[in-house]
């Protein structure tokens, strides 16, 4: 290479610890760990917003009767709320993980395409800003339900209908790109001696969800295209009229809906792969069982999307296939949950938060596991679907399993980012409030779903009202825990006890070997993997 | 994997991807309000749309100029060439998922909606009740509500297509080939040849399309049949469209002497792109013209 002509580019990377100062710094950057810092500002932000307006439909429905918005409004609550928490919480927060962590894990000196990482990430507040300040237009912003159903989203739906579309392609793009740049960095960037079976299980997890990325997010893509053209061009994809079909809607959104599921679930398994082993101190209870269960689950998740779509009249042969398919996922789920737990067995176990998070983890989404196992069962579902019983089950497997999960990483790797220990205290005082406020928010909206209570409503027969109201009073609570978080995270930002290189004594992996905080440049020149 | 490279290029900062981003802003507003303003005299749409796509050329031209002055300056190490490639793989594989959609609800209507609307599975009161008339047919003429159009033969115009496209892709390979001999003038003609090829597709593509909307009553809104028509071969358009003007900038590059037989990425991704679109277009050929 030629030395002899210096660029400013190549001028700054070569010194170590030189950081940009400034807002400049955050918004030209190309460091994974900036971006990945900026990710999961970006994934608290929304969580709070889509929490708040989480607040405004758990207090809609405190009682019955109308008292507080209108219905509307309340739908626009309840869809945007689902857009946001799915597209805007979950998955940017994944990436920031993804980010921060996997150059680290694997030995490599940053993403494989700095920039186009850097472009991922700031097509989101722009995709997010079109979404929200949709609500503000006249007519509304989407009330369609974050699934968006023909002819909800094309003949009933509000005018700003093309601004969610367009703000949902881009979006689709940022999470394209970011899919692409993880896998390369996985396949091309390991450092020598890091052969894919000795990879940590999150960078496994993430490259097969990467994968699922890339292959489901332009179905989106194009579903939203199909939407966009039955409202605006007289297409009739999804209406009968013209040779459509409404339930073809159904297909491809959850072709892509489905996949989309395990990709928020995917990198958990491989966070909770990381937090079990090290505070039982034992090495993780059959790898590469983890692996061939995390191939198998996002294989059979392209074969299952029918589920979501029982009710709509598909043939008994259709039916069966779905149902048994998607019972087969719980084989994979099985392997995984029993490994974990054999992980534990006769370890020498300590419950620090992020353990305690994972602990919470792999109870509370083995019952989201199970109340989606029986979900699966095409006669049960007849009586299940749409009610109650589908939001708690995808709220427990949501919640409680992708959410806890990046509690937990967030507890585990801030010594790592921050070079503070966090305040073992707050940080329990905000697990043990969540874990018991969620529980009360999601329980009970078993027994409302088998009650027969519909979701997506504003108002509610009598007979449902104790229950609500139990709910709300979780919901709030669970809500205003995640403020101790905030607290917890700003304070470990600020100072607090210095963090060894591995604080946790248990904890394997590339990245407990550079001190912490993690500098700047990382590995820039690759480790040598044994 | 893992060859022993001395150093990655990690570029330090860069001001393309926001402006990139806030080109994205603009087209997303640009485009949903000018979608919301059909029919209407407003135009802020189209111009913010407009300002958008031009954003997003000057910072493809910005990128690419700095990651090309970066290649020039040696900065990139073999490893860095397969992140590109690799790079490239996936956003093809990405578009082809995007294709998939698409004919995925063409054989969906095909195979499913419409033999049900007349009535096949258990569907028998479907057909009676709401449509009696209706007959279950494809290509698709007349609409449950009655519409009718022309559906668009595969002789003439689109077998035309089909064969300028399929040269374009051997015209393209004979340019790589050149390339990779050094054979430049091999090179720089076949590569013309493709572009050439790929603008005559496009003409043809805009003939026909003008030929459907005057003469055989077939547009975007006929239906299912003219909907799966125009939504497929309108995507592939853009595609062509797309892919021409990145090997039109392959041409003017190899004129002005970039590329060498063993560092030449930017040609291999547009020509990986064209094969891509050809490939697409077989598919197009297949099940929306002749089947």
């Amino acid at each position: 290479m030629n030395t002899a002509t210096t660029t400013p580019e190549q001028h700054g990377a070569e010194h170590h610890d030189h950081k940009p100062k400034g807002l400049m710094r955050w918004v030209l950057t190309t460091n994974h760990k900036d971006i990945g810092s900026l990710y999961l500002g970006f994934s608290f932000l929304m969580f709070l917003i889509g929490g708040a307006m989480a607040m405004v439909i758990r207090a809609e429905l405190y009682q019955p009767g109308l008292q507080i918005v209108e219905p509307n409004f309340f739908n626009q609550m309840t869809t945007v709320h689902g857009l946001i928490m799915v597209f805007g919480a979950v998955m940017p927060a994944f990436t920031g993980l993804a980010n921060w962590l996997i150059p680290m894990m694997i030995g490599a000196p940053d993403m494989a395409l700095p920039r186009m990482n850097n472009w991922s990430f700031w097509i989101l507040p722009m995709a997010f800003s079109i979404l929200l300040a949709s609500l503000f237009m006249e007519g509304g912003g989407p009330n369609f339900g974050w699934t968006f159903y023909a002819p909800l989203s094309t003949t009933y739906s509000p005018d700003s209908t093309a601004l969610f579309v367009f703000a949902v392609h881009i979006m689709g793009i940022s999470s394209i790109l970011g899919a692409i740049n993880v896998v390369v960095t996985i396949v091309n960037m390991r450092a020598p001696g890091m052969t894919y079976m000795k990879m940590p299980l999150f960078v496994w997890t993430w490259l097969i969800t990467a994968f699922l990325l890339i292959a489901v997010m332009p179905v989106l893509a194009a579903t939203v295209t199909m939407v966009l053209t039955d409202k605006y061009f007289g297409t009739s994809f999804f209406a009968a009229a013209g040779g459509g079909d409404p339930v073809l809607f159904q297909h491809i959104f959850w072709f892509f809906g489905h996949p989309e599921v395990y990709i928020m679930i995917l990198p958990s398994f491989g966070i909770i792969s990381a937090i079990i082993p090290t505070f039982s101190r034992k090495k993780l209870f059959g790898y590469s069982s983890m692996v061939y269960a995390t191939a198998s689950i996002a294989l059979l998740s392209f074969l299952v999307w029918a589920h979501h779509m029982f009710t709509t009249g598909m043939p008994v042969a259709a039916e069966l296939f779905f149902m048994y398919c998607t019972m087969l996922i719980s084989v994979p789920t099985g392997v995984k949950v029993f490994n974990w737990v054999a992980t534990m067995w006769r370890g020498s176990l300590t419950f620090e938060v992020p353990m305690l998070f994972a602990i919470a983890f792999i109870v509370l989404f083995t019952i989201g596991g199970f109340s989606g196992l029986m979900l699966a069962i095409t006669p049960v579902d007849f009586q299940y679907h749409d009610t109650y019983f589908v939001v708690a089950h995808f709220h427990y497997v949501l919640v409680t399993g992708a959410i806890f999960s990046i509690m937990a990483a967030a507890y585990y790797w801030l010594p790592k980012w921050t070079g503070h220990m966090y305040h073992e205290g707050l940080g329990k005082l905000h697990f043990w409030a969540s874990l018991i406020s969620v529980n009360i928010l999601f329980f009970p909206m078993h027994f409302l779903g088998l009650a027969g209570m519909p979701r997506r409503v504003p108002d509610y027969a009598l007979q449902f009202a104790d229950f609500n109201q139990l709910v709300s009073i979780g919901g709030f609570a669970f809500g205003l825990s995640q403020l101790i978080f905030l607290v917890v995270v700003i304070k470990c930002a600020r100072g607090g006890k210095p963090a060894p290189a591995k604080p946790w004594e248990g904890a394997e992996g590339l990245e407990w070997e550079m001190p912490s905080p993690a500098p700047y440049h990382s590995h820039t020149t690759p480790p040598i993997v044994k | 994997m893992a060859e022993q490279t001395t150093h990655y290029y990690v570029p330090s900062q860069s001001h393309w991807p926001i402006v990139g981003a806030i080109g994205l802003l603009f087209i997303a507003i640009g485009a949903g309000m000018a979608v919301q303003q059909l029919g209407s005299e407003a135009q802020s749409g189209g111009w913010l749309l407009t300002i958008g796509v031009v954003i997003i050329i000057a910072m493809m031209f910005g990128w690419f100029n700095d990651v090309i002055k970066e290649s020039d300056q040696g900065l990139y190490s073999a490893q860095m060439d397969r992140s590109f490639r690799q790079g490239m793989s996936w956003f093809i594989f990405s578009e082809v998922m995007f294709f998939a959609a698409f004919f995925g609800a063409l054989f969906y209507i095909r195979t499913i909606a419409i033999p049900w609307l007349g009535g096949a599975s258990n569907n028998q009161m479907t057909g009676q009740v709401l449509w009696p008339e209706f007959e279950a047919v494809w290509p698709l003429v007349t609409t449950p509500s009655g519409d009718t159009t022309t559906a668009m033969g595969w002789q003439g115009l689109p077998l035309i297509n089909t064969v300028i496209l399929l040269t374009s892709s051997v015209t393209l390979h004979f340019a790589h080939i050149g390339l990779e001999k050094n054979n430049r003038k091999q090179l720089t003609s076949f590569l013309a040849i493709t572009v050439v090829l790929g603008v005559i597709f496009m003409l043809l593509q805009a003939q026909e399309y003008v030929e459907a909307y005057r003469h055989m009553g077939l547009t975007l809104s006929s239906g299912v049949y003219g909907n799966t028509f125009f939504l497929l071969t309108g995507f592939h358009g853009l595609h062509v469209t797309i892919g021409t003007l990145m090997l039109f900038v392959m041409l003017w590059r190899v004129i002005k002497g970039h590329f060498s037989p063993d560092r030449h990425f930017a040609f291999q991704a547009s020509s990986w792109y064209w094969h891509f679109v050809d490939v697409v277009w077989l598919g197009l050929f297949f099940f929306v013209y002749i089947l």
